[in-house]
């Protein structure tokens, strides 16, 4: 794009070379930023006003009751999706599998558990009791329901099952995602179907997935104040514990939000880095 | 004349309502090369496609090295192998496809290990040593740790190559390998593939490429409809035809 002098010349165009280039003035954005700092300076000034004791939003940060709480809803929000993951890929793959069996049992989970309320689940794992008093594996093991269905455990399975019905469809449009021809040429060199899920077809979808994985694991970590009704002391459930007893309910609740502000914000660096591990070999100068 | 190598008889099969294959046989003889060539939808790649299995024919019968493929007969009636039946005999064969089909996720290295680590769980140090003898083999002991997407279509072909090889087949399916290629990029595969048949490997290849046909072939078989048209040696089908159709497409795809 820089003819010669010469040939611009002979062309009766004007010499470009040397000349600077203009930066352009972008009003619009100027304006627009202009006004955003307005509105924000306007929020600022009315919460500053309004009828919120800052100084108990610093105090109740770090009380070991909140701390407790935010690393109990970190523990659940990774174990319940933990859980999730396990059963989705293992749902993910029954759907895809020959055996009709499989296909009809895998929807059928997907079926009851998309098509219920999670905090219906929660409240049906934690009064298991009333249907089962005693449960256990006959001949093995077995205890009162009351004492083996702990909040913890309830929260765990209600959460994480529930979730593992979301993640199959995840994991199933991942693996649908993966070219045909990458199951035939596994195929071709003699792997079984499971061998080239695991090996071929999985760690391909993965890449395809992360993104709406990282976005169902931050739904988790939110989704988990569910589990404060049934007595499960994560972060919120310590919030409202507090301010039942001082009547601060505003300040306890920014103190909540700006935990699980902490949490999701350290979950989005991580999820890149997952997304670098699955790319190789996708982009022309991997590694 | 002993046993072929490679039998199929009566074999038929259809896609709903399209009849791919009606009612094909043909014999490969052990250390032969036969090219299939015809107009695309002329089921020369579903042909292939049955003889490892990537299809499951109609009716009729497919023998390798002496055992019938995906069936059994027991007390006088066909019973269907199991998965891990058919996988075990798919060993025979070796794959190679119009589109590559090499793992993105692996290196070129990791692609040819593959097959003998995961399937025949040999030791991933001794596997390594073969599996960059094979790279070395097809031209590209220096692109071992490239990924496909690192590498050209006719390279990557060649990985493929590499990575059919390393399962040790004994007969090698090459389905329209030199197709999806850019001009400049056909040599360098057809020169691993005549290398190959230098080496005695029995194997059956789908192509356009008549050149290689010519020069390579020990038959060659003409496809069309789903049926065999005419077939025998390259000098006769390639250059003297019997049947109309045959010179009709010949004609068709020289001009």
């Amino acid at each position: 794009m820089s003819p010669g002098p010469a040939q611009a010349l002979a062309e009766g165009f004007p010499d470009l070379q040397g000349l600077p280039v203009a930066r352009r003035a972008h009003v619009g954005r100027w304006a627009a930023a202009a006004l955003i700092v307005i509105a924000l300076l306007a929020l600022v000034r009315a919460f500053a006003k309004g009828q919120i004791e800052w100084s108990y939003v610093g105090r109740f940060m770090t009380v070991p009751a909140i701390v407790e709480g935010i690393v109990n809803t970190v523990v659940m929000a990774v174990a319940a999706m933990a859980l999730g993951i396990v059963l989705g890929v293992i749902v993910a793959v029954m759907r895809l599998s020959p055996n009709p069996v499989l296909r009809t049992v895998a929807s059928g989970y997907a079926w009851l558990f998309r098509g219920t309320p999670v905090i219906l689940q929660l409240l049906l794992w934690f009064n298991l009791a009333l249907v089962f008093p005693v449960i256990g594996v006959p001949g093995l093991w077995s205890g009162r329901a009351v004492d083996v269905m702990t909040p913890f455990l309830s929260a765990l399975l209600g959460l994480g099952i529930n979730q593992g019905a979301y993640t199959s469809e995840v994991m199933r449009a991942g693996m649908l995602s993966v070219d045909i021809g990458q199951y035939e040429a596994a195929q071709a060199i003699g792997m079984s179907r499971l061998l080239a899920l695991r090996r071929i077809i999985l760690p391909q979808a993965m890449r395809v997935v992360i993104p709406p994985l990282g976005n169902e694991f931050i739904g988790m970590v939110k989704l988990t104040s569910l589990a404060s009704v049934i007595q499960y002391p994560e972060v919120l459930h310590s919030a409202e514990n507090i301010y039942y007893a001082n009547s601060r309910v505003i300040e306890l609740l920014i103190v909540a939000g700006v935990w699980y502000l902490a949490v999701v914000s350290v979950l989005t660096p991580l999820q890149m880095l997952l997304e670098r591990r699955f790319a190789r070999g996708f982009s022309g100068n991997a590694r | 004349m002993t046993q072929p190598f490679l039998a199929i008889r009566n074999v038929s099969k259809a896609f709903g309502q399209f009849r791919a294959l009606l009612n094909v046989s043909l014999d490969v003889q052990a250390g032969t090369v036969l090219c299939l060539i015809g107009a695309s939808g002329s089921g020369k790649t579903t042909l292939l496609r049955c003889v490892n299995q990537l299809v499951t024919i109609d009716s009729g019968g497919i023998w390798l090295d002496g055992d019938l493929l995906g069936m059994q007969v027991k007390s006088g009636r066909l019973h269907r192998l199991s998965e891990a039946e058919i996988a075990r005999q798919r060993l025979k064969t070796g794959m190679v496809f119009q589109r590559f089909n090499l793992f993105p996720h692996m290196t070129a290295l990791e692609n040819v290990a593959e097959g003998p680590v995961q399937v025949h769980r040999r030791k991933p140090l001794e596997v390594r040593d073969e599996a960059l003898e094979l790279l070395a083999r097809v031209g590209l002991a220096d692109k071992a740790a490239n990924y496909p997407a690192q590498l050209s279509g006719g390279q990557q072909q060649r990985v493929a190559i590499a990575r059919a090889l390393a399962m040790r087949p004994k007969l090698m399916l090459f389905d329209e390998p030199t197709s999806a290629l850019d001009p400049e990029l056909v040599g360098e595969v057809l020169a691993v593939m005549k290398e190959l048949a230098r080496s005695q490997m029995t194997m059956i290849v789908v192509t356009h490429e008549l050149g290689f046909a010519r020069e390579v072939a020990d038959r060659v078989v003409y496809m069309d409809a789903g049926r065999i048209v005419e077939e025998g040696a390259p000098s006769q089908v390639l250059g003297a035809p019997n049947e109309p159709r045959t010179k009709a497409f010949l004609s068709a795809v020289i001009s």
